[in-house]
């Protein structure tokens, strides 16, 4: 059986696409999982710097596309988790070095060899959007409570819908500030939801720790944020798991629902 | 729109809007009254993404040139020409037109509607219009799902929304002004109904419930709908 294909996706900039990605994977092999994360964000790569793995970089998804080495030579193993491959970007080249048929193919050599293909995409809905989501099975969109980014996922979802085969798409929300919300600063998850109609799979607050982490290069899931990103990896997996691991307890009642709502 | 004219046909297809011209008759004439058509009804063509059906037309580079330019002063974006003549796709692929309708997704599309249907000519959508997504139509629209903000609706008839309605939404674009808008939660971010305009109250919490908006002594006025 091959591996489950997700991609990480906002439409917006600056989200946390490749935070997610990271977390997640990290959170899916401490839950025993084998997982490949590519990071499809060519021209800008951030995810191995993430994963604290850039100084062992030898190859990249380019390298492979271009037949320069094998596929085999490019996964970098992390080192606190060996079941974690990263598969880093070039730093030299633009997304148009790439094709979606191109990623699909390495998608497919790899898919044997894991359980979950974790997929970071670019900012945009452009050529490396389409490259990231071209061999998705399904796709997780990032957005923050804030109106600009929830637009920006709203367009993302409507481009998805439009795609043959579509995939099905789950919400993520991100950044979520328990007194700004409180304050009745912040957009709740209720009005994000309201607005985008698609199913949640998880709420992380904001939380210092990702910072701190993403600088050593090692995820943090012990943190707040961290417990968030591995009880999206359980519902992931397929667990049912009610939210109750929102920032103010009482104030998300209704979406307990919606988790079990369509997918 | 059952033109006055039928040396050429205006309707509303997925991809916008489609101009059918018969292949007889001047091109210089028959383009100017097709342009006519569109000054005068401005509120609707304008934004406009164009494609033209010239059957069997041959069309030369300059004709197709001077034609498009004569569109984008009308801020109407012709993409595409089809045609059987040989002449007319040499002159769209010079011109870098597509010269078919077919989209990224891969369908043909024409919601054809024929002119012997009871009552005026409706569009389904069968799904949320999402933030960039556009409907122009000239009879009414019916959507069954959400109108999300930054989607729009521009309609010569009526429109309904067994949804929320938060984008734009236009309706009797072409003038009418007994056409109405309905919504399950009317939200819009602009609402224009032929030359009238309004835009929601700031009312967040505010409980969503039916409700119609029409023109009433000369503006538009929202009152609950009882479906
Ligand atoms: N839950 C969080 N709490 C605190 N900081 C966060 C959180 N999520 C992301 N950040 C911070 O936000 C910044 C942007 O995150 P990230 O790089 O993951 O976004 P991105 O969507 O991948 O951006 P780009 O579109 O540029 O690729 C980073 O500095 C990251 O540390
Ligand atoms: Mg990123």
């Amino acid at each position: 059986m091959g591996a489950k294909v997700v991609t990480v996706t906002s439409g917006k900039g600056g989200v946390g696409k490749t935070t997610v990605t990271a977390n997640l994977s990290a959170a899916l092999v401490s839950l025993e999982k084998r997982v490949a994360c590519i990071d499809a964000d060519i021209g800008l790569r951030n995810l191995d710097l993430i994963l604290g793995v850039e100084n062992r970089i030898k190859y990249h998804l380019v390298d492979v596309v271009e037949g320069r080495c094998k596929l085999q030579d490019a996964i970098v193993k992390h080192k606190q988790f060996p079941n974690l491959s990263i598969i880093p970007a070039a730093q030299d080249r633009d997304k148009s070095a790439i094709s979606p048929t191109q990623m699909v193919a390495i998608v497919n050599d790899l898919s044997p060899h894991y359980d979950y293909i974790i997929i970071d995409s670019p900012a945009g809905i452009e050529r490396g959007f389409r490259n990231a989501v071209a061999p998705a099975q399904e796709v997780l969109i990032v957005t923050n409570p804030e109106v600009s980014a929830v637009r920006d996922a709203d367009r993302v979802i409507g481009l998805l819908e439009a795609a043959n085969p579509r995939p099905p798409a789950r919400l993520i929300i991100n950044r979520v500030k328990a007194e700004m919300i409180k304050r009745g600063d912040m957009l709740t998850p209720d009005d994000v939801f309201d607005m985008l109609s698609i199913p949640l799979i998880g709420i992380i607050p904001e939380d210092e720790a990702v910072l701190v982490a993403g600088n050593r290069g090692m995820p943090d899931l012990g943190s707040r944020a961290g417990h968030a990103f591995k009880t999206i990896a359980r519902r992931l997996m397929g667990e049912e798991i009610p939210l109750k691991d929102a920032p103010t307890p009482g104030l998300f009642r209704r979406l307990t629902r919606l988790f079990g709502g369509r997918t | 729109m059952v033109s006055r004219d039928d040396s050429f046909a205006i309707k509303g297809i997925r991809e916008g809007l489609l101009v059918t011209l018969s292949a007889e008759g001047e091109w210089e004439a028959l383009t100017a009254r097709v342009l006519a058509r569109i000054d005068e009804k401005q509120a609707f063509f304008k934004g406009a993404r164009v494609a033209l059906d010239v059957g069997e037309r041959p069309v030369l580079p300059h004709e197709m040139d001077s034609f498009r330019l004569l569109l984008n002063k009308r801020e109407i974006t012709l993409w595409a020409v089809i045609s059987s003549s040989h002449t007319t796709q040499t002159s769209a692929r010079h011109a870098g037109l597509e010269t078919a309708l077919v989209t990224s997704q891969g369908g043909l599309e024409s919601p054809e509607v024929s002119s012997e249907m009871q009552g005026a000519p409706g569009l389904f959508v069968n799904q949320t219009m999402r933030n960039g997504r556009t409907v122009r139509y000239e009879g009414h629209v019916t959507v069954f799902g959400d109108v999300n903000a930054g989607a729009q609706i521009i309609a010569g008839g009526s429109v309904i929304v067994w949804g929320k309605l938060r984008g734009i939404v236009h309706a009797g674009a072409l003038g009418d002004e007994t056409a109405f808008v309905c919504a399950l939660d009317l939200a819009p971010t602009q609402l224009r109904i032929a030359g009238y305009i309004t835009v929601s109250p700031e009312d967040k919490r505010r409980k969503p419930r039916p409700e119609i908006a029409l023109v009433r002594n000369g503006r538009i006025i929202a009152e609950s709908w009882n479906p």
